[in-house]
């Protein structure tokens, strides 16, 4: 759940967009017609917080970003609060380099969501949602159905999709993350995007000689 | 226009209209809370509902539902009422129940509709949800848990007063409404917030937990801690004024007050003068009415006229100063004077010294030009009905002067006097949106007109005036805007120097051995001469009262029945709320008895009969509370040479619009703005 009002956390003094997001902020306004730039504070609140994550470690939107993002499309810097606290996408106090989004809703609840997010609190030692990991490096957060049930349960990773979890490979998921290194996203029941598990069965037992 | 029906009754409505206006033109009675006659539709409250036949079976809202012809709407079937008590039991799940303790109640739109159109009992058990409160400021109190999320306070912030500050952040259960980053509003309008709040959410804070509704005694008045001379209701209990509140007066203020009119009046419990004071050997001593009045005419004795003066301060009523005159006159002075910046005004014509187009007029006007002049702070009010005209479009507003944010779009020409001339002529590129517009507008600030170059720059903007299509027989497009509640009464009834009379200046120096402040606190004291004797007659103990050598303690405007003018020249009457404290008394009666003292009585005994006296100097005082609108026939200037403009940028009139007069002063809530407001912007302005 978005945070209502920014506390217990120190407000970085400053922020200016970097090259790489000023050139995509460029891209992005120009697809919004003259004097509609306002529509563009979805994509550059998204710009912002990727470029907080690319320089800091942890994908998150400071107050002065947003006061900067109501600079650059000059519009009041309440409008922009408005939106970023609105859209559980952007986070508005600072979370781990690994942020761990798990579904709990209840296709993924039924499919065993509930031993995922022990998992991941017994890998992490993480206790509450949205705690930070003293180490910097994980945060968890409950969210709503990621749209991916038929792949449940799934359990977000920044912006990858780890999807057919359990206990055993949401553990070796964090250790792997813990040295750094990123698993291929996807299912880890090994199923090919959605297809059935233990490889594609429609039409390979259909007879067409017995048919006819 | 567009027929419907509500409840079996026709009637014809604009098209354009929504359903609730419509049934509000058939006498019915639709509640709402987030739906404002002044604010954009939210329809997010969802208390309006009505049911509307051949369309679909469901409760519509009727604030954000346009007419359509023949519509056939019902305020009081089944549906509705049954729908109305759903949508205030949701409303009521996360409200408190803390009626007894909060300063709405009695006068608060959620506890009147739960009444009206609720349920009788709560059928809610689970817990209710507690939102942190957020500091707005000093003005402004908030029990946020209160809020039922009407979002007239983020609209009339963003629309009304041009400060988009408000908002609702995150969502659902967890939204709030606020700043997000803490601060105070940056408004002089914020008292609104109050006003417009349906519940207990924003409440003022000087008055939180002060009276209730049902105890006070409400009057009738007019606010004169500027020139707009918005109509006021003065709240009292017993002795004391506790609050003052906006009353509709679509003319000059809608339904809005500016922030120091509204919270100031704590200053007038604090610093009063309640009995007359007198000077021997050097130290004030309490005195009688009787020994004062000695005292001054002991003085006066053998003193020639033209040895005596009298200055009227920025709140002096219209019937005070015309007594104050008499008695001058009577006494043999023609030394008078009302402007207390100095300000050289020719009163050869009531048009050179007014706000000729009226307040309402400016939504007429396509094209502004405000000179020397700051209207945020000299007029809030003003401000805001310039805004409410560049809502609405197509209005063109440039400015001469220091650039200030007024919460519309301006486009700042220069700081200077002399860019008048450029504009004269036509070689200033907005000489040509000036000579395009319709109904354009020059607004003249009276801080200008207290410059040296004063009449120079007053007949320029005539003059840019005449030359620009502002002065037509339809429209008269010249305005001088005030910022003192008294000038134009006093310049109305002529409170100048006489023939062969001193000014103000001249009066100061030492020009006359008395000399009479009837309320004048912003003058320089220190430039009064040091063998004058000064006779301060007023309600605070400020500057004026510390240089006098004889008090008499006079009423402040929500203590006596007095006449203003307005910037418009809008004749308008303030009424006693509650008695002078003490000793004090009504200025005019003060006057008129300390004629008797001297044997030079003045001609009237009653109010009334210093009214008819008052119409007989200017027939203006006959028209109260009505302006009609005029144009301009004469294009002949006032005097002044229009090329004798100095080139010294313009000034700021008011460098804190918090305190500007001794009511002001004197109150511990302006000293908190001042405090909140204006004194980081001056510590920045040191470094």
């Amino acid at each position: 759940m978005a945070e209502t009002a920014p506390a217990d956390f120190v407000q970085p003094d400053s922020f200016a967009f970097d090259a790489e997001s000023q050139a995509e902020i460029a891209k992005t306004i120009a697809k919004y017609p003259p004097g509609k730039q306002a529509s563009a504070v979805l994509p550059l609140l998204w710009i912002a917080q990727r470029q907080m994550g690319r320089q800091t470690d942890s994908a998150w939107v400071p107050t002065k970003a947003m006061d900067e993002i109501a600079r650059v499309l000059d519009i009041a810097p309440i409008r922009v609060y408005e939106v970023a606290t609105f859209y559980l996408m952007f986070n508005t106090a600072p979370v781990g380099k690994f942020h761990l989004q798990l579904c709990t809703t209840t296709p993924c609840w039924l499919r065993g969501s509930d031993q995922v997010v022990a998992a991941c609190r017994e890998a992490t030692g993480l206790k509450g949602w949205k705690e930070n990991s003293p180490d910097g490096l994980f945060t968890m957060t409950e969210v709503e159905c990621l749209g991916a049930c038929v792949n449940a349960p799934i359990l977000q990773v920044n912006d990858d999709f780890y999807e057919d979890m359990d206990a055993e490979k949401t553990k070796a998921l964090i250790e792997a993350l813990r040295r750094g290194e990123i698993p291929k996203p996807g299912s880890m029941a090994g199923r090919q995007t959605s297809a059935p598990e233990g490889g594609p069965i429609t039409l390979t037992t259909l007879s067409f000689e017995k048919a006819q | 226009m567009v027929k419907v029906t509500v409840d079996g009754i026709d009637v014809d409505v604009p098209p354009g209209s929504n359903v609730l206006q419509a049934c509000e033109a058939a006498g019915k009675e639709v509640p709402r809370f987030c739906y404002h006659e002044r604010l954009s539709v939210a329809g997010n409250c969802r208390m309006c509902l009505v049911e509307i036949e051949k369309a679909p079976p469901k409760p519509f809202a009727s604030c954000a539902y346009p007419v359509a012809e023949g519509m056939v709407v019902h305020t009081d079937t089944p549906m509705v009422v049954k729908a109305r008590q759903g949508v205030m039991e949701f409303l009521l799940i996360n409200h408190p129940l803390d009626c007894p303790i909060c300063d709405q109640g009695g006068e608060c739109d959620l506890q009147d509709q739960a009444v009206g159109y609720g349920r009788d009992t709560s059928r809610y058990d689970e817990h209710k949800r507690a939102v942190k409160d957020k500091n707005l400021g000093p003005l402004v109190k908030t029990v946020m848990t209160r809020c039922i999320h009407c979002t007239r306070c983020i609209r009339f912030s963003a629309e009304i007063a041009g400060v988009p500050e408000l908002g609702a952040t995150a969502r659902g259960e967890t939204m709030e409404v606020g700043t997000y980053v803490e601060k105070a509003l940056s408004s002089e309008l914020s008292g609104n917030l109050i006003d417009i709040c349906p519940v207990g959410a924003l409440t003022s804070k000087p008055y939180a937990f002060v009276a209730r509704p049902w105890e006070l005694n409400k009057t009738d008045s007019v606010d004169v801690l500027d020139a707009v001379g918005a109509s006021i209701r003065v709240d009292a209990r017993g002795p004391e004024v506790l609050r003052v509140l906006p009353r509709l007066n679509e003319d000059v203020n809608e339904e809005w007050l500016a922030d120091k009119s509204r919270f100031a009046v704590d200053g007038l419990k604090r610093r009063r003068l309640d009995s007359c004071w007198v000077k021997r050997d050097g130290r004030m001593v309490k005195a009688s009415w009787t020994e004062a009045f000695a005292a001054i005419a002991a003085k006066l004795n053998g003193v020639a006229g033209e040895r005596i003066g009298a200055i009227a301060g920025n709140l002096a009523d219209a019937e005070s100063m015309l007594a104050l005159k008499d008695l001058m006159s009577a006494l043999g002075s023609q030394n008078l004077d009302c402007r207390q910046d100095g300000a050289d005004t020719d009163v050869s014509r009531r048009d050179f010294y007014s706000f000729n187009t009226s307040i309402a007029g400016i939504e007429e006007a396509d094209a502004i030009l405000l000179v020397g002049t700051n209207p945020r702070t000299e007029a809030p009010l003003v401000n805001a009905r310039i805004r409410k005209r560049w809502l609405a479009g197509g209005l063109t507003v440039a400015a001469i002067g220091p650039a200030v944010d007024l919460t519309y779009p301006v486009q700042w020409l220069g700081d200077g006097p002399a860019l008048l001339a450029g504009l004269r002529n036509g070689n200033h590129p907005f000489a040509a949106v000036l000579k395009a517009a319709k109904k354009p507008m020059l607004v003249l600030g009276a801080g200008a007109l207290a410059r040296a170059d004063g009449a120079a720059i007053l007949a320029a903007c005539w003059a840019l005036a005449a030359g620009s299509n502002m002065l037509t027989p339809e429209w008269h497009g010249f305005n001088v805007l005030h910022n003192a509640a008294s000038r134009v009464g006093g310049l109305d009834l002529g409170f100048l120097p006489g023939a062969g009379g001193k000014g103000l200046s001249a009066m100061l120096g030492g020009g006359v051995d008395v000399l009479w402040l009837l309320g004048a606190d912003e003058i320089d004291t220190a430039r009064i001469g040091a063998g004058t004797f000064v006779v301060y007659q007023g309600h605070h103990g400020d500057r004026g009262a510390a240089r006098a050598d004889v008090i008499l303690p006079g009423a402040a405007y929500t203590e006596k029945n007095g006449t203003y003018v307005n910037t418009e020249g809008r004749v308008q009457r303030g009424q006693l709320a509650v008695h002078p404290p003490g000793e004090a008394r009504p200025d005019w009666a003060i006057l008129r008895a300390f004629s008797a003292v001297v044997g030079k009585t003045l001609p009237y005994d009653s109010i009334e009969a210093l009214r008819a006296r008052l119409e007989q100097t200017n027939p203006v005082f006959a028209r109260v509370d009505i302006l009609p609108r005029f144009g301009c026939t004469d294009q002949a200037g006032p005097a002044g040479n229009p090329d004798a403009v100095a080139v010294a940028p313009f000034v700021p009139a008011i460098a804190n619009y918090y305190q500007t007069d001794p009511i002001s002063r004197a109150s511990p809530t302006m000293a908190e703005c001042t405090e909140t407001y204006v004194a980081p912007t001056r510590a920045a302005a040191a470094e």
